[in-house]
Order: C-alpha cells, then sequence, then structure tokens
C-alpha cells in the first residue's frame, strides 16, 4: 500500500504536521478520499451524498456542508467551495482527532474545546453572521428530528423556542418583555455549553494500520 | 443515635422472646405440622449444609411461608383437641403468624433504624448508613444471643439470593443510566471479567503460598482447590456493598458506573469460579481431567451469555406485554416486577448467572417499558423498586452483623485473616492499575491515576461473599469455619473502614464529583447531534467505530424494535422529545415556585414566537407537571402520552373533571375499585344525582341571574360567552374582540341558555357532566347563602362558577375547594402562581368584591379560599394569554363583576317569570357572540360542547394545575 501513495509521501508528511495525524492515519484517509471521490483530486457534495451509511443520518447535509465551509479550513476564509482538495478533507477530519489530554495545561485545552466548539458552532451558524439565529436553531433541531415523523416540524419549533429562550436565560439573564434576543453567539454558544466536555467527546478514533479498511 | 438504641435493643429482645415462644409452641402442634416442615426445608434451597436446628427464623421462616395454609389447618385441630371443644374468647395464636410477624418485626426494626440514623444528619454524612447497620447489626445480634443463647438468625443464603439480592439488582438493573453503561461496558467487562479472574486466582495462589511457608496455620486444611475456592469468593466486588458506598460519596459518573458495572457483571465470573472449584473441591484436585478445565471456560461462556440472553428475552417480553396494558394499566407495575423477577429466577433455574440476566432485563426493557405504561406506573415502579432495595439493602447488612455474632461457626487464624486483607488490596490495586494501563490505550476518554486509586480503593465485599461461604459444605472444605470468619473480617474491613474512609479520601484527592445537574435543552440538542455528527465523520471517514454501530443500533432500535416494542401513541416521539418535556416541566415548575414572575423569560420576545405558550399542546403547564410527577401539580389519571389530538384533550377534561369536581360527593359514597383508581363506573351514578339535582339548581340560578340589572346582566352574558373573555371586558364593557385569547377560544358561545343546556345534559355524556356539576354547586350552596363564614364562602365559590364560561379557571376550582384537604393546598400554590403583576388586579378584585358585597364581613374570612379560586384565573392570564402582561390589566376589573353575583342574589326575590325567560337567555347574548350561537344553535350542539371542555382544559391546564393536583394525587402520593 505504501508504494501506491509512495509519491505523494512528502505532501503526507507535511499534513501530518499540520493536522496532527499520523502519515499512516492520512494514508488511510487518502484512500478513503480517494474511494470516496472515485479515484479523483476532488470531492463534490454528491459524493458523500452516496455515502450508503450517510443515508440515514439525519444531520447529513450539514456535517456535509461543514466539510465545504471554508472557516473549517483553518485558513479564516469564508464562503463555501464547490469541491474539495484531500488537504482541505484532512483538515476538516482533523476537527475529530482525538487529543491526548494528559499533558496539556489548561490553556491548550481551553484552546482545543474553542476550536471543536467553533466547529460545531460554524456547522449551526449556515449564513456566517456570528450568530446563530433562531431560524437556524430550528432547522438544526428540526433536522435532528427529521427521522421522528409528523411531529417533527411542531415539535422542533418548540424545542428550538424553548432551547432559544434558555439561551437567553442563561446568557443574557433576566430580560425585558420588550427585550429581544437575536441569536446566539458565539460566546454565548461556549456558554451554554460548558458543562459539556466537548475536548473529550468530540473525537473519534483514526485507525492507525494500514488495512483498518480491508 | 445512643438513646435510640435500646428502643432498637427492645425491640430485638421482643423478637428474640417471642421466637423463642413460637420455636417452644410450635414444637407442641409439632407432630402435626412435622410432616411439612422437613420436606419443605429440604426443598427450598435455603436448605443447605444447615442442620434444621441451626436454621435460624429466616430457614424456618421461608419454609413455613411456603405453606402457610397447613399449619393453619393443623394448629386448628389440634387446638380444638386440647381444649376439647371449649371455646376460648382471646387465642394467643403465635404459632399461626409467627412467621410473617417475625418478618414484619424485622423489616419494621431495619426501617426505623434507618429513620433513626437519618435523625442526625452529621453521623450519616460522615458513617456511611451500611456501617451503621452493621454495627446495628452486631448489637442486635449481641442481644439475641444472651436472650437465647443461641443465634437464632442469620444471614440465611437462600433468602438472600431468592429474595434480598434480586431486589437489589432488580432495581439497579432497572435503573441503570443505560447509555453510560453501554459506552463503558467494554471497560466494564474488561474489570469484571478479567479483574475478577485475576484477583480469584492471584489471591487463590498467594493464600496457597502462605499456607505452604506455613504463615497460615495448619489447622486450616485445605488444598490449593480450596484456597481457590475461597479466592474466587472473596475476590468478587459486591453491588450492594458498592451501592451502598459509592450512592453516598457520588463520584462521577464515569467512574461510578465502572465500579458499579463491574460489580453486577462479575457476578457470572464469581458464580462459575465457584462451582468449578466447588467440583473440583468434591472430586479432589488428583481426579480433575484437563477436560473438566475446558468445561469449566465452557460453562463460564454458557453461564455468562445464557444469562445475558435470557435477561433479554425477558425484556423483550416485557416490553411486549406493556404494550398491550392500556387498559389494566393498574397491573402495570407487577407485570414489570414479575418478569424482572423471574428472568432472575429463569436464569437461576437454569444455574446461569442470575444478576446478569436481572440486569440486562433491566437494562433493556427500561426504555420500551418507561414509554409504554403510564405516569403512575412508572411513579409505582419507582417508588416501589426503591423502597424494597433499600429494606433488602438495610436487612442485609442487619444480618451480616447478626450473623458475625455467632461465635460457633468461627474459626480464628491471624494468618489467614491478615493475608487475605493483604492480599486482596494488593491484588485489586495491581489489577486495576494494570488494566487501565492496557485499557487507557483504547479508551477516548482515559482513566487517571485518582480513577484508579478509588476504583482499587472502592473494591468492597459483600452479602454474596458471605452468602457464598456459607454455602459451602462443611465436610467437604474442612477449612469452612476459618473461610467464615475471614470472610466476615473482610466484609467487615472493606465496607466499614473502607466505607468510611472512601469519603474523606475522595474529597482530598479532589475526584470530580458528579455534577447533579440535569441537562439543559441546549446540552441535549447538542448531545445529539454529537452523536450524528460522530457517526457521520465516521461514516465519511470511512471507519467502523463506536459510534458507527451505535447510530447502526439506533436505527435498527427505531425501525424495528421501538416499533414491536412500543404503543404506537409513544413510538412516534422523538428522543428529543423527552428531554424537550422534561425541561418544560421543570420550567414549570421553577415558574410556579418563583411565583410566575419567572415568565419574563417566556415573554421575551421572540421572532417566531408569539409566546412560550402558544404551542399550548406541546408546552401546556400540566402536561409536564403531569409527565414529572412533580409534587406540585398533577392529575396522573390522565393519559400518560401527550397528545395533541383533540379526542384525547378531551378524554383528558373528563378525567380531569370526574377526578376532581364529584370529590365532595365522593366522600360520602366511598369509591372502591380494585382494578382502577381513578373514577370508574361511578359516573352514571353521579350523573343521575346529578341530573336530579339540576333542576332545582338551575332555577335558583336563573333567579339569582335574572336579578341583576341590565348592565350587569350584560355583562354576565357576556361572560357566558367567552370565558376568559370576560376578564377583558372591562367593568365599562370594553370590547371583548380586541384580546388575543379569544382567537383561541374555539366556541365562543356554546352553551348559553341553562335549560338548553339541561336538555342536552340529559343524554348527553360526559362533557355535559363537566357543565353540570358546576351548577349543581351552585344550587346546593346557594340555600345556605345567608349562612355565616363556611357556607358564604362556598356561595362565592358557587358564584365565581356561575358564568357558564367555558375558559374560566374558577369553576373548576370551586369543586377542588370543597375537598377536604385541598383548600390547603390550593391556596398555596396558588399564591405562588399568581404572577406579580396580576397581584395587583387581584387586589383590585377583592376590594372591588368587598365593597360591592353587601355582607362583606365574610368575604374577608374567606379570604384565603376565595383567593384559591380566583387566583388561578388570574394566573392563567400571566400563563396563557398570549400578550402577558396586555390582559393582566383586564383581570381585575373583570373580576369585580363576578362577586358581584352574590350581592345580586341577595337582592332579588326570585320572580319566575324571569326564569321562564331564562332559555332566552340567548337572545340577550350580546350582538357579536349570539351569530355564532345561532349558527351553531341547536345543529351543532355538540360538536361544541365537546370543544369547550377543551378550552376549559386549557384553562384549567394553565391556569390551576396546583389547585386540580393536590386533589387527584391524593391517594397516590407517598
Amino acid at each position: 500500500m505504501g508504494t501506491l501513495f509512495s509519491a505523494p509521501d512528502d505532501h503526507f508528511q507535511d499534513l501530518s504536521e499540520k493536522t496532527g495525524f499520523s502519515p499512516e492515519q492520512i494514508q488511510i484517509l487518502h484512500k478513503r478520499f480517494k474511494q470516496l471521490s472515485n479515484e479523483e483530486d476532488l470531492l463534490r457534495r454528491d459524493d458523500f451524498n452516496n455515502i450508503p451509511d450517510l443515508a440515514c443520518n439525519p444531520i447529513r447535509t450539514q456535517i456535509i456542508e461543514a466539510f465545504f465551509d471554508k472557516r473549517n479550513f483553518r485558513q479564516n476564509a469564508v464562503g463555501s467551495v464547490e469541491e474539495i482538495s484531500f488537504e482541505q478533507f484532512v483538515v476538516v477530519m482533523s476537527h475529530f482527532r482525538p487529543v491526548p489530554l494528559h499533558n496539556m495545561t489548561e490553556e491548550q485545552r481551553e484552546r482545543m474545546r474553542r476550536e471543536k466548539l467553533r466547529f460545531l458552532f460554524n456547522m449551526h451558524d449556515t449564513d456566517n453572521d456570528g450568530t446563530i439565529t433562531l431560524e437556524e436553531y430550528k432547522h438544526v433541531v428540526e433536522e435532528l428530528l427529521s427521522r421522528s415523523g409528523a411531529i417533527g416540524k411542531e415539535t422542533a419549533k418548540g424545542i428550538a423556542d424553548a432551547a432559544m429562550l434558555e439561551v437567553a436565560s442563561i446568557t443574557v439573564g433576566r430580560m425585558n418583555p420588550e427585550d429581544f434576543y437575536e441569536g446566539i453567539t458565539f460566546d454565548h454558544f461556549l456558554k451554554i455549553l460548558k458543562d459539556i466536555e466537548i475536548e473529550t467527546k468530540m473525537h473519534i478514533r483514526f485507525q492507525n494500520n494500514a488495512c483498518a479498511l480491508c | 443515635m445512643l438513646f435510640v438504641t435500646p428502643l432498637l435493643l427492645v425491640a430485638a429482645v421482643g423478637v428474640a422472646a417471642a421466637d423463642l415462644y413460637g420455636t417452644e409452641a410450635s414444637v407442641r402442634p409439632e407432630p402435626a405440622v412435622s410432616a411439612v416442615p422437613p420436606a419443605t426445608l429440604a426443598a427450598s434451597p435455603a436448605a443447605s449444609p444447615y442442620p434444621p436446628e441451626e436454621y435460624a427464623e429466616a430457614g424456618i421462616a421461608l419454609a413455613r411461608s411456603a405453606d402457610a395454609h397447613d399449619p393453619v389447618a393443623t394448629t386448628d385441630s389440634g387446638d380444638a383437641s386440647h381444649h376439647g371443644g371449649g371455646y376460648k374468647i382471646v387465642q394467643w395464636e403465635w404459632s399461626y403468624v409467627q412467621t410473617p410477624y417475625i418478618i414484619a418485626i424485622w423489616i419494621l426494626v431495619a426501617s426505623v433504624a434507618k429513620i433513626l440514623f437519618h435523625f442526625s444528619q452529621r453521623v450519616t454524612t460522615v458513617v456511611p448508613e451500611s456501617c451503621l447497620l452493621i454495627l446495628l447489626g452486631l448489637v442486635l445480634g449481641g442481644v439475641v444471643l444472651i436472650a437465647s443463647k443461641k443465634q437464632l438468625y442469620q444471614l440465611d443464603p437462600g433468602l438472600f439470593f431468592l429474595f434480598l439480592l434480586p431486589t437489589i439488582v432488580g432495581d439497579a438493573g432497572y435503573f441503570m443510566p443505560s447509555r453510560l453503561f453501554f459506552d463503558n461496558l467494554g471497560t466494564i467487562l474488561v474489570y469484571a471479567v478479567v479483574g475478577t479472574l485475576w484477583n480469584a486466582f492471584c489471591t487463590g495462589f498467594s493464600l496457597y503460598g502462605m499456607k505452604l511457608v506455613g504463615i497460615i496455620d495448619e489447622k486450616v486444611e485445605g488444598g490449593m482447590m480450596e484456597f481457590l475456592l475461597f479466592g474466587a469468593l472473596i475476590s468478587a466486588v459486591d453491588p450492594v456493598a458498592v451501592l451502598a458506598v459509592f450512592e453516598e460519596v457520588h463520584v462521577n459518573e464515569t467512574l461510578f458506573i465502572i465500579v458499579f458495572g463491574e460489580s453486577l457483571l462479575n457476578d457470572a465470573v464469581t458464580v462459575v469460579l465457584y462451582k468449578v472449584f466447588i467440583s473440583f473441591v468434591e472430586v479432589g484436585p488428583g481426579n480433575v481431567q484437563t477436560a473438566d478445565y475446558f468445561k469449566g471456560v465452557a460453562s463460564f461462556l454458557i453461564v455468562n451469555v445464557g444469562g445475558t440472553l435470557v435477561g433479554l428475552i425477558f425484556a423483550v417480553l416485557l416490553a411486549f406485554v406493556t404494550r398491550f396494558t392500556k387498559r389494566v394499566r393498574i397491573i402495570e407495575p407487577l407485570f414489570i416486577f414479575l418478569l424482572v423477577y423471574l428472568a432472575y429466577l429463569t436464569a437461576e433455574l437454569f444455574s446461569l448467572s442470575a444478576i446478569l440476566s436481572m440486569t440486562f432485563c433491566g437494562i433493556g426493557c427500561n426504555k420500551y417499558v418507561e414509554a409504554n405504561i403510564s405516569q403512575k406506573s412508572r411513579t409505582t415502579v419507582k417508588y416501589t423498586m426503591k423502597t424494597l432495595a433499600s429494606i433488602a439493602e438495610t436487612i442485609i447488612f442487619i444480618f451480616l452483623g447478626i450473623s458475625a455474632v455467632d461465635k460457633s461457626k468461627w474459626a480464628w487464624d491471624t494468618g489467614l485473616v491478615s493475608c487475605t486483607l493483604i492480599f486482596i488490596f494488593v491484588f485489586r490495586a495491581l489489577g486495576v492499575i494494570g488494566q487501565t494501563w492496557v485499557l487507557n490505550w483504547f479508551r477516548l476518554v482515559p482513566l487517571d491515576k485518582i480513577d484508579q486509586v478509588v476504583m482499587s480503593y472502592g473494591g468492597l465485599r459483600g452479602a454474596v461473599a458471605f452468602a457464598l461461604v456459607v454455602l459451602l459444605d462443611g465436610h467437604k472444605v474442612k477449612a469452612k469455619d476459618y473461610f467464615v470468619a475471614t470472610t466476615i473480617v473482610v466484609i467487615f474491613f472493606t465496607v466499614m473502614f473502607q466505607g468510611l474512609t472512601i469519603k474523606p479520601l475522595v474529597k482530598w484527592l479532589k475526584v470530580p464529583r458528579s455534577t447533579n445537574s440535569k441537562p439543559t435543552i441546549n446540552e441535549e440538542i447538542h448531545e445529539r447531534a454529537f452523536d450524528h455528527i460522530l457517526a457521520a465523520v465516521e461514516d465519511i471517514a470511512g471507519l467502523n467505530g463506536y459510534h458507527h454501530w451505535r447510530d447502526k443500533w439506533e436505527q435498527f432500535d427505531k425501525n424495528y424494535l421501538s416499533k414491536l416494542l412500543m404503543r404506537k401513541s409513544v413510538y412516534h416521539k422523538g428522543e428529543l422529545w423527552d428531554v424537550y418535556q422534561k425541561i418544560n416541566i421543570r420550567d414549570a415548575i421553577s415558574v410556579i415556585d418563583q411565583g410566575g414572575n419567572v415568565l419574563s423569560s417566556a415573554r421575551l420576545s421572540l421572532p417566531s414566537m408569539a409566546s412560550r405558550t402558544s404551542f399550548s399542546e406541546v408546552t401546556n403547564v400540566t402536561n409536564y407537571l403531569r409527565e414529572n410527577g412533580s409534587g406540585v401539580c398533577l392529575d396522573l389519571q390522565v393519559i400518560d402520552t401527550v397528545s395533541g389530538g383533540k379526542v384525547e384533550e378531551e378524554t383528558e377534561t373528563h378525567h380531569l373533571l370526574t377526578g376532581n369536581l364529584y370529590k365532595p360527593r365522593r366522600r360520602y359514597q366511598a369509591h372502591y375499585s380494585r382494578h382502577f383508581m381513578t373514577v370508574g363506573d361511578k359516573e352514571r351514578q353521579d350523573r343521575e344525582v346529578f341530573q336530579r339535582n339540576m333542576r332545582s339548581r338551575l332555577e335558583s340560578f336563573k333567579s339569582t341571574r335574572h336579578k341583576a340589572k341590565g348592565r350587569h346582566k350584560k355583562e354576565r352574558s357576556q361572560k357566558k360567552r367567552k370565558g376568559s373573555d370576560a376578564k377583558e371586558q372591562d367593568v365599562n364593557g370594553k370590547p371583548r374582540r380586541n384580546v388575543s385569547w379569544q382567537d383561541t377560544d374555539p366556541a365562543p358561545a356554546p352553551i348559553d341558555s341553562p335549560e338548553e343546556r339541561s336538555e342536552e345534559e340529559a343524554d348527553k355524556d360526559e362533557d355535559v357532566g363537566i357543565t353540570f356539576v358546576a351548577r349543581k354547586h351552585e344550587t346546593l350552596k346557594e340555600p345556605p347563602k345567608e349562612r355565616p363564614k363556611s357556607d358564604m364562602l362556598e356561595v362565592y365559590q358557587s358564584l365565581a362558577v356561575i358564568p357558564p364560561s367555558p375558559t374560566c379557571a374558577e369553576k373548576h376550582l370551586p369543586w377542588k375547594g370543597g375537598g377536604g384537604t385541598l383548600p390547603v393546598c390550593v391556596s398555596m400554590e396558588t399564591t405562588k402562581i399568581i404572577p406579580i403583576d396580576l397581584q395587583q388586579a387581584w387586589n383590585q378584585s377583592i376590594s372591588s368584591l368587598e365593597s360591592l358585597a353587601s355582607p362583606p364581613v365574610q368575604a374577608e374570612p374567606q379570604h384565603p379560599r376565595v383567593r384559591a379560586l380566583s387566583r388561578p384565573e388570574a394566573a392563567r392570564g400571566g400563563n396563557s394569554g398570549n400578550g402577558g402582561g396586555s390582559d393582566s390589566g383586564g383581570n381585575g376589573p373583570a373580576q369585580g363583576p363576578r362577586f358581584h353575583f352574590p350581592n345580586e342574589e341577595d337582592e332579588n326575590g326570585q320572580s319566575l317569570q324571569q326564569q321562564e325567560s331564562q332559555p332566552l337567555m340567548s337572545s340577550m347574548k350580546p350582538p357579536a357572540p349570539p351569530q355564532v350561537s345561532s349558527t351553531q344553535g341547536m345543529g351543532r350542539r355538540p360538536p361544541t360542547f365537546n370543544r369547550n371542555p377543551c378550552v376549559y382544559l386549557r384553562s384549567l391546564v394553565s391556569a390551576s394545575p396546583p389547585g386540580s393536583e393536590p386533589r387527584s394525587r391524593g391517594p397516590t402520593q407517598l
């Protein structure tokens, strides 16, 4: 297998340093990338949509969107692209890399946490205006519930409303009836999820050995 | 503590003495009875190596209870012959009641002990309850020993394994946080299987080594197999002890679930090892063939897998059965207890791992069963399980203490005891460290050093080990007495010493504690989102990791299992739904708690939401409260599924009303049904009585009605039309249409003239009942109008009821007010409920009442009650009115007129003509509503009628939950 990718090995090395994946992991990801893209260099949305396992995932579109979101490429760019290269693919994936928490300072940990939360936040903040508005939030909830059939819409609305109120009451405190809470900012987002140990939760185990996909 | 113990001692002595007497007494009729006990003793699983006389109360108790009938017959006949037919007025029937009596006394002692322990907050925070119980057991055991010279009571293995342990395991399994459990299943399994094997073999071999070296005395006879056997039984961490201690320590949930899960699952290993070694000991080490070792391994697999399978089968069965219990809610809990217990027994029957079976049955069925059964059943199951488990635990610990006192079974060997203590501790620690090191390669969240310390230290041994060691056959295992003594010491040491010190240790090590906060809805949403995101990323990365499989499982569950095992009505609810509801309940409660003022958050304007209450079906307060079973409010009898359907709402209304309205009468004709806790067939009767009263009521109603002068009349009729709108209509006749409530009010003028209603009512059913009830009261109460105090009070209530407006919350309240204990609750809760901004309105209404009412004197004393009635209404304005504040202003004045009624009634002599004209009330309606009513008129009446209750309900639901709950909850409350 190594021979197959011998050419881009240097490239992998760079990527490995950039993303923290081991070269082996990158190789595996590369193989997967090729598999998804039908041996092409770029991935399109359709390629994602064709993943059979993804078909039942209620928030499929949001996740796929996240892969094409420039904000997740760690390049301070905004907007979305039509196709992503392998590098971008790996960079997005690296958000889900498990991080060794043992020897991490509080500061690093906090940074990691912000990073991961930022990813989530961007996912929900579809129009990139820095806030998750009620509409956007409702959309999320709706998709989450989309597998539940009929009650989806109505309930989603109710839940999103309730959740939004909760955010408002947590972050802003008491509000006057006239006050208007327009959306969740990233700071608020951090605040409401402060009890979730995202740094320990938001990761998956990437295979190390090459025959993972055998 | 100190001054209480004598009390307990007395109780214990009493029991002992009674038991002594009992044994003597039972000797006399023995010839007759004796045929039975030996047989049952042999049959009972408890019939261990014990000679029967050593058998304490428990054994005999078991045997006795099995054939409770036979002794009855025999003693009766014996007595008869004894006294030659002479009739004794009072007889001493101790032998008859002995067994249940002693059991009851023991449970009583155990429970009282618990109460006493918790008198002193300081003691229980420092000393775990299990320690106190063991100490108490020691004392009681000593007393019994002194009193009877012989240890009568002992923790009997049969009793323990068949009754005490299942209750605890059942509780643990059923309420196991399954997500947490399965997330950590791998770790738990490693600890449970590898860890236990490691502990067992290491301890066994080391002890044998010590024996060879000579540190353990020669008297302790035993070869390697005996020591391995002992190692097996002593190495298992005990679920009872772990639960008892860790529940008080509150370590973080991951740590807890690992330790606790291990203690549950290692049962299988222990049982297999124990059995294998016993058989090896029995055949003799020399005769063990290689094949036997393989058989041991095979049996290990079979016991585990078999136990789990049995549990899962029963789980499916149970879930499936509860799907169909809709009409027999009352036995729902029974099904759960029975099937879960049967899972245990069945596993035991095939000598599979019963604990595993029960645990997995509980875990497996929980989700579906909880969704299927009613809220009441849920509460019942929860409380019953907790009660049983708690009692069982208490008894286990007390009996452990008592058993320890019995010197006759002890044989002390310092070497053995100290070596065992050291080894189990050392090997536990080593095992934990080694396994954690390996596991941390795989765990996403590694276990750090502190966790490992707590885990090693939390390896408590308990009653399982004791029961197992007592079960040993003294003839085959020569060192049994030594083992018993050592086990007891080990248990005491781990439970007492480690149990006592683990709390300070946890504090000192700063082990992350469990945060007891419930998830906020946002957290929940994001957690759910995580699951999906992670699964998706795994899919995209082409990995088949944990999330991938969990996602697959959830899909499978959703598509097949849930469909099969859940009621249709609940099946469609998403997972988020539950959280959402819970959170809403919490909100609702906090709203109530904080005096309704918190509504500020609800009144917050969000772009798309008119108000929180706009999604009334989903969010309405009672539903949540009901769901939650909180103490505040709950008409529990209602359908447990919150459904938006009109039909359900109606039934709900109906339930609500039958539950509440007929209360006063119900007091007289006590209602009892074994099968339904709710009003069942009684309704018919009620309706009859009700109808009989109706006419008279109507009369009085009309008379009062028509005496009212022009403006009032108008107002009243208007009020009738639109229940809550009445509020908004100011005394000055403000426009009624402008209020938001009106829009939501489906049937503005359906029920107008009482006459029509009465006719309808005759052939109508439930819904009619509602309206009539209101009237009934009115009439009932009106005659005593002039009477002072309490009567007046009721008059006021009835007056409030008069306007037939469907949405008036007060209507329902009067009846509630009639209930015995109710008023208190109502007043208490309602005071809380009323939003501050409505206070003013309330005060206004009160003042207007005072000024208007001719006998204002009475108004004051009744104040609390009246308030109880009217407040909810005001509160409703805040809760359900869209504008919240907007209609709150209108509330106060509107209430004024309502309180006028008494005066009007007082003033007017009844004029028949007006009564006659009553049917024409419809004509007197204000212009706007009449059209509606006329079109709906006769043809559509039934539907409108049906619809009204919904409105009622809504208002009730949003406004008066506290009022409605206490009443209906009363019986079920614990």
